[in-house]
This record gives C-alpha cells, sequence and structure tokens, in this order.
C-alpha cells in the first residue's frame, strides 16, 4: 500500500467517551478505535494498514476540500466538506453524559454517533462501514437484523451499525455501504454500538438522538467550564485539558498515555510503540496540570487509582499499568500489520514494565503533595503507602537506572532520576513537617535527602562542560535537566542552571524546538524534537524571567499543533508536523504547565505559587 | 408439599443457574443476562437494573420451584434425573416460547420487525435467544437442566 494512501497524523482529531477513543481524519474515515476500552483490541485500525485494518468513513463521493474544527469547547468534531454542488457538515461525537441523567433512560454501553446534514445544494453522501475487529485478523460479515440494523458478533461482543441512510453488504465487500443524495436541510444519523456480555442497547434517531448530541455538548461544556485558568493562551489550554479529559479512564481514574498504538516516531521506522497504557510518571504530571487547572474530581480518581494499583508492586513502584492496574503487559509484533505508512512493526504491550525508573517516586509523591498542597488532606492508608515510597527511594537511589527515556541501551545513573528521588524525600518531610504525615523516620529520610543532593551536585554537574549532564561524570546532556529548575532543585537563574539552559539550547535545540537526547539510546534509527521538551524550554525562560522569549517560543510550537490544536510526541525536525501517538497527553501538559508559567510570569496568576518556587504545603489543621 | 426444601433448595438451585448464565458471558460464549433483561422491565437505570433483576430471578427461581416441586408430588417420585429433564424441557418452553414472546412483553425491548422506539430499544432475543450469541441456547439449557437436577437431588417428598 502506497504510504500517500494515509493520512499525515496530524490529519487525524480524535472524540472519545473517557473509556475509548476514535481518531477520524479529515476526509471523515474513523480509522482507529478500540472497544469496550483504550488497550482492547481495535475494531477499526486503517491507521495501522488501509487494507486489513477496517474503517468507517463518511464523505462526499465526489471531490471535495474538508475544513473541521470542534464544535466550542467540547470534544464534538465537526467537519465540513465542501464540493461544488453543496456543503455538508459532519458531526462526530460519542455520547457522554452524567450518571444522573442517564439513570432515566437506557443508554448503549458504547456508542460513536455521526450525524451527516446538507447546509447547502446537493451533495451525494457514502457511507462505508467496515469493522475488522481484533487488529484486523477478522473479516466479519455483518448481518442485517431486520429494523434494528445490521450486526457483526464475536463471542460475547456485538457490534451493530444502525443508520438513516440506507445501508446493503454486497458479494464482494464485507463491510455494509450506503449512498444517498441529500439536499440543503437534510440531515441523516448514523450509528455504530458495541456491547459486550450484555444484550445491546440500541439508540434512536430523530428528537431523540438530536437530544442526546445537545447533552453531550452540554457535558463537555460544562465541564471545561470548570477549568479555572485566565491568563493566555486559554483556548489551547482548554483544549488540552479536554484532551487529557479523553485519555483519562473514567471507571478507573487512570490516565493513558495516548489512545494508539504504533504511530512512528520516524515514517517507516522501527521506534513504534503502544501508549494506551497508564505510565505512573505521564499519568502524576497530568494529574498535576489538572489539578493546578482546578480539576479536583479527576485528581483524587487518579490517586485512587495509582493506590489501588500500586498495591500489588508496594513499596517498589512498576513504571506502567494498564488501565484496571495490571502490571503484566507483555510486548508483541502484530505481523500482519504493515504499519503506518510501512513503519514496522505494529506493537501491542510494551517490554518497558520491566525497567526501573526512579524518577517514578519523585513523580508519584510530588503529585500527591500539590494535590495535598491545593485540596488539604492525606489519610493514614494514603500516609502509610507515600512511608514505604521514602523507604524504598532511601534504599534504592543509589543504583543505576534506564531513566525517564526508558533507554535500551543499559542502565546508568541518570541525574535526573537521583533529582527526583530528592524530590520524593524532600515533598515527603514537608509533609511532615506541614502535618500531613506522621511517623516518617526524619533523620533518615534528611540525611538521604542531602546525600542525594550532594551527590548530584558532585557528578550530575560537569566543570568542564559547564553544565548538569544527563549521567554521573558524562558530558552530554538531555532535556530533562530543565526539570532541575521546575522542581526547585536547582534556583533557575542560577549560574549552573542558566549555563546548562544554554547548552541544551545549543545542544538539542532546533527550529525553536528541542530534541529530548541525542546520544544512542539502543533503539537504532534517529528521531524527532520531541514536544514536551520543547514546551519544558517555555516554562524554564519563564522562571528565568524571559517572558517575551519565552511567549515567542509559546507562539512558534502551537503553530505547530494541528488544526484542531492536537499535538503528537514528537515534531517532524523538517516540518514541525506531528509523529508518534497521537495525541499524547506528555506534549498536551507540556503547553497546560508553559502557559501557567507565562500566566505567572505576565501578572496572569491564579494566586498560587508555580511548582519549584520555593513554595510550603499549608500547615495541617 | 415440602416448603422449607422449596425455599431452600429453590434458592440454591436459582443461584446456580444464574451463576452458571453468568459464566457464560464471562467466558465469552453468550450475551443472555437475564438478571439485566428482567431489571430492565423495572427501571431503565443500568446500575439498578441487574440488582432488581437479581431479585426477581431469585422470586422466579422459587416460584418455578414450587412448579417442580408439585410436579414431583403428582408423580409421587423425584430423582436427579427426573429433575434434569423437568429443567431441560423448562429450557425448551423459555427459549421456544417465551423467548420470542418477550419483545412484545418487555416494555423496553425492541423488535426487528419495528426498530427500537425511545422507550424500547433493548437488543431482543429472537429465536431461541441466538441474538445474544449462537451457544446461548447451549448454555440456557445446561443452566436449567442443572437447576432441575438440584431440586430433584435434594427436594424430599412431603
Amino acid at each position: 500500500m502506497s504510504s500517500d494512501a494515509y493520512p499525515a497524523i496530524g490529519d487525524y482529531a480524535i472524540i472519545g467517551d473517557c473509556r475509548s477513543a476514535a481518531l477520524i481524519s479529515k476526509d471523515g474515515g474513523l480509522d482507529w478505535l478500540c472497544m469496550p476500552r483504550f488497550d482492547a483490541p481495535s475494531l477499526f485500525a486503517a491507521l495501522l494498514d488501509r487494507e486489513r485494518g477496517g474503517h468507517f468513513t463518511i464523505r462526499p463521493t465526489g471531490g471535495y476540500r474538508s475544513e473541521r474544527r470542534y464544535v466550542g469547547e467540547t470534544n464534538a468534531l465537526e467537519t465540513t466538506f465542501t464540493s461544488e454542488s453543496g456543503r455538508i457538515r459532519l458531526l462526530d461525537l460519542m455520547p457522554v453524559d452524567s450518571e444522573s441523567n442517564k439513570r432515566h433512560e437506557l443508554w448503549p454501553e458504547h456508542e460513536v454517533l455521526r450525524r451527516v446534514e446538507c447546509m447547502e445544494g446537493e451533495v451525494e453522501v457514502e457511507v462505508t462501514c467496515d469493522p475488522r475487529p481484533h487488529y484486523g485478523r477478522e473479516i466479519p460479515r455483518l448481518t442485517r437484523m431486520g429494523e434494528l440494523g445490521f450486526r457483526y458478533e464475536h463471542r460475547s461482543e456485538a457490534l451493530y451499525v444502525r443508520s438513516e441512510i440506507p445501508l446493503s453488504v454486497r458479494e464482494d465487500s464485507p463491510g455494509a455501504q450506503g449512498v444517498v443524495g441529500l439536499q440543503a436541510g437534510d440531515r441523516r444519523y448514523v450509528s455504530l454500538i458495541y456491547t459486550d456480555s450484555e444484550p445491546a442497547v440500541l439508540p434512536t434517531f430523530g428528537d431523540d438522538a438530536d437530544r442526546k448530541v445537545e447533552r453531550t455538548l452540554d457535558w463537555w461544556r460544562e465541564w471545561a467550564s470548570r477549568c479555572r485558568y485566565e491568563g493566555p493562551y486559554s483556548d489551547d489550554v482548554v483544549r488540552s485539558a479536554l484532551v487529557l479529559k479523553l485519555l483519562a479512564y473514567a471507571p478507573s481514574g487512570a490516565i493513558v498515555a495516548a489512545p494508539t498504538t504504533s504511530l512512528p516516531e520516524v515514517v517507516g521506522g522501527s521506534r513504534n510503540w503502544d501508549y494506551r497504557y497508564c505510565w505512573l510518571r505521564d499519568a502524576s504530571m497530568t494529574l498535576q496540570a489538572l489539578v493546578d487547572l482546578g480539576y479536583d474530581e479527576e485528581a483524587e480518581a487518579f490517586l485512587d487509582w495509582m493506590l489501588h494499583s500500586t498495591r500489588l508492586t508496594w513499596p517498589e513502584l512498576q513504571i506502567l499499568f494498564d488501565v484496571h492496574g495490571e502490571t503484566r503487559l507483555q510486548e508483541r509484533e502484530l505481523d500482519h500489520l504493515e504499519g503506518y505508512r510501512g513503519s514496522r512493526p505494529v506493537r501491542v504491550g510494551n517490554a518497558a514494565e520491566g525497567q526501573l525508573q526512579l524518577d517514578v517516586y519523585g513523580e508519584v509523591v510530588e503529585a500527591v503533595f500539590e494535590f495535598v498542597r491545593r485540596e488539604g488532606d492525606l489519610n493514614r492508608a494514603t500516609g502509610k503507602i507515600l512511608r514505604g515510597l521514602g523507604e524504598t527511594v532511601c534504599r534504592r537511589w543509589r543504583e543505576p537506572d534506564e531513566g525517564i527515556w526508558e533507554v535500551r541501551s543499559g542502565r546508568r545513573h541518570h541525574t535526573h532520576s537521583k533529582m527526583m528521588c530528592w524530590v520524593a524525600l524532600d515533598r515527603l518531610l514537608k509533609l511532615q513537617e506541614s502535618g500531613h504525615l506522621a511517623g516518617l523516620p526524619v533523620g533518615r529520610f534528611r540525611k538521604e535527602r542531602d546525600a542525594i543532593r550532594r551527590e548530584v551536585e558532585t557528578h550530575g554537574y560537569s566543570e568542564s562542560a559547564g553544565s548538569y549532564v544527563s549521567v554521573f561524570d558524562g558530558e552530554d546532556v538531555d532535556a530533562s535537566l530543565l526539570l532541575l529548575a521546575r522542581y526547585g532543585f536547582e534556583p533557575p537563574q542560577s549560574d549552573r542552571m542558566l549555563a546548562t539552559c544554554e547548552r541544551l539550547h545549543q545542544r538539542l535545540g532546533h527550529r525553536g524546538m528541542m530534541y529530548r537526547y541525542l546520544g544512542d539510546d539502543g533503539l537504532g534509527g534517529k528521531e524527532g524534537p520531541f514536544g514536551i521538551c520543547s514546551y519544558w524550554a517555555v516554562d524554564v525562560l519563564c522562571r528565568q524571567g524571559a517572558t517575551d522569549a519565552a511567549a515567542r517560543s509559546f507562539e512558534h510550537l502551537r503553530s505547530l499543533s494541528n488544526d484542531v490544536g492536537l499535538y503528537g510526541e514528537e515534531f517532524d525536525a523538517e516540518t514541525g508536523a506531528p509523529l508518534g501517538n497521537f495525541p499524547q497527553a506528555f506534549t498536551h501538559v507540556g503547553l497546560i504547565d508553559a502557559a501557567l508559567s507565562l500566566a505567572a510570569g505576565t501578572g496572569h496568576g491564579m494566586g498560587e505559587p508555580r511548582r519549584g518556587d520555593g513554595h510550603e504545603v499549608r500547615d495541617h489543621g | 408439599m415440602n416448603v422449607p426444601s422449596i425455599l431452600l433448595w429453590g434458592f440454591v438451585a436459582t443461584l446456580v443457574m444464574t451463576t452458571i448464565m453468568s459464566a457464560s458471558r464471562g467466558l465469552g460464549m453468550s450475551r443472555m443476562s437475564i438478571p439485566f433483561m428482567l431489571g430492565t422491565m423495572f427501571t431503565p437505570d443500568r446500575r439498578r437494573a441487574p440488582v432488581w433483576g437479581f431479585l426477581a430471578t431469585l422470586a422466579m427461581g422459587w416460584v418455578f420451584a414450587f412448579v417442580y416441586a408439585l410436579v414431583f408430588e403428582s408423580w409421587d417420585r423425584v430423582s436427579w434425573w427426573l429433575g434434569g429433564l423437568l429443567g431441560l424441557a423448562h429450557g425448551f418452553v423459555v427459549l421456544l416460547a417465551l423467548m420470542p414472546l418477550l419483545s412484545g412483553l418487555h416494555p423496553r425491548m425492541a423488535s426487528e420487525y419495528q426498530g427500537p422506539e425511545p422507550t424500547r430499544n433493548l437488543e431482543p432475543p429472537g429465536f431461541l435467544a441466538l441474538n445474544y450469541g449462537r451457544r446461548t441456547p447451549i448454555f440456557a439449557l445446561i443452566a436449567h437442566a442443572v437447576y432441575g437436577i438440584l431440586l430433584g437431588a435434594f427436594y424430599h417428598l412431603a
């Protein structure tokens, strides 16, 4: 399959219901959907194989140009197709509503609702629904179920396609297809329903569907209105928050890194990973961003999930889990899929599960610390867990690890990991001082914390290079060193930090973006500049008082989002186009953090100090 | 009739039957959930429907246990295999007669011939409840047979 057949990664937008998510292209193609949850096998995977993956497309039959947007501050996607004969508008969403409202009527377990309406002239519209469950391994035959629509079932799962556009299944093609001519004012719904282990609930159309659309829009608007950010780039911040909310798995509170697997870091390359899991680091940073924006419910839900999921490995932390806290995520390759534009292999599962990444302890403790700083209390169970994490840090911080970037070239003494161990102990001691924690071995924790600082200042800084360095006694740098200022380990305007930032920009800066590192990571091939690192650089500039330069950098980076404000994990080094799994929570977290720092630097702060600003937690009681 | 025996073994047999059907769903063999189907007769609330449905299932289990006991008493004999045969017959009646009628009886169930309506949008079971998976009739028959076997084996004639 020619790589031209694949839309660019940035041509996709996301819709979801906080349990699973779909990617829809500018051409109206729903090319990625896993049911019933983010990391379940796919129903549609044309994103990874145009022929075998399966897709669900609604678009005009002839030539057209398309534009799209999210409907205000919601996660409903609106694509407008303009052809020579007229204009149609396609609305895509996965219905959501409050639990209290849903008690009054039967809702489908999972639904994708698509509405096409003709705005002008006359347009012929085609619908193709060609599901290929289990990552395209199956080619199902859709069965007509009378007035109920078309059905496909496999074991205890069933998929229904209901449509106001007449569909049929041809002999030569397994999917359901239909073509209809629409005139100005015509409106048609198409719905996809998934159920597992229960009789399906089949939605109705007409006024009911209109109401469901309105309720979904209202729900998202209400959620977005709770964002308490008031500063520059608020539209970008709210869009990023909406993306993060989509990536939060509502039943458990876990937050996945991205809704996709194996979108390549380099097109045609092999750096293709499954990101449909919850990395404690990413989720902790996401949690902090949501707390900063005022989304306390999500923060509490994540804390609950974290306490639940880490129980199996406590007082050690595994670095990633599935949405229900399962720890065995064996990595395997799907050889039958050709991969996005030939980027093989396609992987599911993630081998990083077995790595040691000591920075995770700092991230988790910092997330709890920030939550307590804003919201108040810790219960005894959480206190016990935190003490255990502190004990583990004291016991293990001297060990080498794989570090934040999950390199597969062996364990080393990463400066960032050590610094985060310092953060863990430092924050625990602050919680004890403020009365939120009791029973910490203060003397020991303090002694270890100070020892970590000495080690980092001695071995993590190179006099000859004139900067902090990636690994102890090395010479190279990586972008995680920017976080030394963010977490208050090093004052942002210290000579050491200024020199480190300058060297980072020289070594890793590229056209206003920043690579995470340039050394060998044991993976082969190369990657693009990293989204969150580019935003960390903005954050540090703010902290150093260079708000004009920071604002210019922010402007440049926001210009690299796609047309609906979404980011991937990385940027193409030449064009700035998104690369890697999409959309990526980590990058959106970076945007929110940078915007918050900019707001604080330009006098739009929200009354709370930014982390790393020497903040203290409020006294308990 | 031995009422205490009916109450005890009717309860146990209903629990076992419900567990078998639940296991069939967990194992990916069927989507038939009798508690969900019964519960949605009383409420559209997805969270509460299975609870109400479970209580209704228990009540129906007792009612049928009385019917089974009546049959055993009228034959003046009881054994596990007689109970099993009765259970199989019961299962066939449910699958062949009751399930196709359900669209007309259940206030929230749709029909393949009329399509979903705003208040009737639950997937109908169809002939032999095959809409809920090809193996559904097998598990339904096994569950009913086990229900009958338990009553036949443990019910004491008055």
